[in-house]
């Protein structure tokens, strides 16, 4: 049994592993040391209910302020973490502060990209947090002219898709030739691409960003291709990239987040969990970093378990996430294998209804669904049963 | 113990539905159902793990 416990990062795996710890009957001091000032607080509605003025900070609390007391946690917030001393278990911290102790759990998450040399340019977002998502809707309030929305990932498509819905002009680019193409392949990804065309979104594909025209202010995104996109507002969505700078030299492996077995353990008596978490999923063969809501919640209690248990098991989950824009709910399960079969196993592209499945090496790996989330759960239950191609479509079968 | 679904909250993600299709289903019209509102005690574990898993923190467990 630790003395102690205390997890970096304060926002959705911090929270989730300090509250399975206090379910487990660990009752020894946790302290959660957090660098937003805000209480704990939930980020996938920051792109869409609060962007859209219909949800604001105090409602989307990631606890009551009953249970948060109930934790009885020593909360450090505004607070960050500057270095990690591995052999005198010592955290370094901004305000000048020391901080000893035994167990420790990384889940500092992670930061977006941004263009280089813009980020000082009034006008130029990107979404993370809710100072962000404040930020950016102060600037929607005043009723831009047009918006141009850079990177059609996820947060891209839900930026646009939040604007449009405000009834704002939207552009959105994105150098794939469809959005989040790579990951779904061209054929789905055209459907996403006909949604935001429908919902008159103006989407520019295959086509980089080379600069930000403006002075203070920006006023236009030029186009690798030569064209000039006129913009009042500019979102940045080009992904993120994990919050380890801190923890150089601090002898945990770094490459692209926090390096772990399969267990989420970093080190002795350290594990990550969350955005920043980097592990060997023995499901799918794979050195994983996930940056889903889902998996920032079983990660995080996974993580925080391991601190207490040395028979834990492997951690080999099939990621998941969902992404709402206009009255489409998109989700994802697995990892599709765009090299191996696919089938639609119900409803029609053409109705912007539909659930695909992924072959590799003979089983089921994924699981694609476009307001079908009973078809995506079903699946990703054959996925996490470790099913054949051929019985996921026997299934399908008897599904009809 | 009582199943308690906010369906002012529920966005029908189904991701209860795969913890415990006993006792929530999404159903073809993509809304969620509750097959049991009061399941015995040894699917506790499941419905806690439903409840924290639910993006949008919909269901909650009443005891009374």
């Amino acid at each position: 049994m630790r003395e102690s416990i205390t997890i970096v990062g304060a926002s959705l795996a911090g929270i989730r592993g300090a509250e399975a710890l206090r379910r487990d009957g660990f009752d020894r001091p946790i302290t959660l040391i957090g660098d937003e000032r805000h209480e704990p607080y939930d980020r996938p509605p920051l792109s869409k209910q609060v962007l859209a003025g219909e949800k604001d900070p105090a409602d989307i609390a990631l606890l009551s302020p009953d249970r948060l007391e109930a934790l009885d946690l020593d909360l450090r917030l505004g607070v960050r973490a500057t270095r990690l001393d591995l052999a005198a278990r010592r955290l370094h911290l901004d305000n000048g502060d020391e901080h000893g102790f035994d167990g420790l759990m990384v889940a500092t998450g992670a930061r977006p990209r941004t263009l280089p040399g813009t980020e000082t340019m009034a006008g130029v977002f990107t979404l993370r947090t809710v100072d962000d998502a404040l930020s950016l809707r102060a600037a929607l309030d005043a009723r831009p002219a047009r918006v141009a929305v850079v990177g059609a990932g996820f947060i891209g498509a839900e930026v646009a898709a939040t604007a449009r819905r405000r009834g704002l002009d939207v552009t959105m680019i994105d150098p794939l030739p469809t959005p989040m193409g790579r990951v779904l392949g061209d054929e789905i990804g055209g459907v996403c691409a006909a949604v935001h065309r429908e919902q008159g979104v103006d989407l520019r594909l295959g086509v980089g960003v080379d600069a930000l025209r403006g002075g203070a202010g920006v006023q236009a995104v030029e186009l690798s291709d030569g064209q000039v996109v006129e913009a009042d507002v500019v979102v940045v969505g080009i992904g993120v990239i994990p919050n380890t700078a801190w923890l150089e030299g601090s002898g945990l492996t770094l490459d692209d987040g926090v390096v772990c077995d399969e267990t989420c353990l970093a080190a002795p008596g350290v594990t990550a969990a969350g955005d920043v978490a980097r592990w060997p999923n023995r499901r799918f063969g794979e050195l994983m970093r996930v940056e889903h809501w889902d998996n920032a919640v079983e990660q995080g209690a996974v993580a925080a378990r391991r601190l207490l248990d040395d028979d834990a098991e492997p951690f080999t989950p099939v990621p998941w996430f969902w992404s709402d824009q206009y009255d489409r709910k998109i989700q994802l399960a697995g990892r599709p294998w765009l090299q191996g079969r696919q089938r639609v196993i119900t409803g029609s592209h053409e109705d912007r209804r539909f659930a695909t499945i992924f072959e590799r090496d003979g089983r089921i790996v994924g699981v694609f669904g476009m307001n079908r989330p009973r078809h995506v759960m079903q699946y990703r239950g054959l996925i996490a049963a470790d099913a054949t191609w051929d019985e996921a479509l026997a299934f399908a079968e008897e599904q009809g | 113990m009582r199943v308690v679904v906010d369906y002012d909250l529920c966005e029908s993600n189904a991701i209860c539905m795969q913890i415990a299709p006993d006792i929530f289903e999404v159903r073809d019209d993509d809304f969620l159902y509750v097959l049991n509102e009061t399941p015995g005690e040894d699917r506790r574990a499941a419905v806690e793990e439903a409840v924290q898993r639910c993006p949008k923190q919909a269901i909650s467990i009443a005891d009374d």
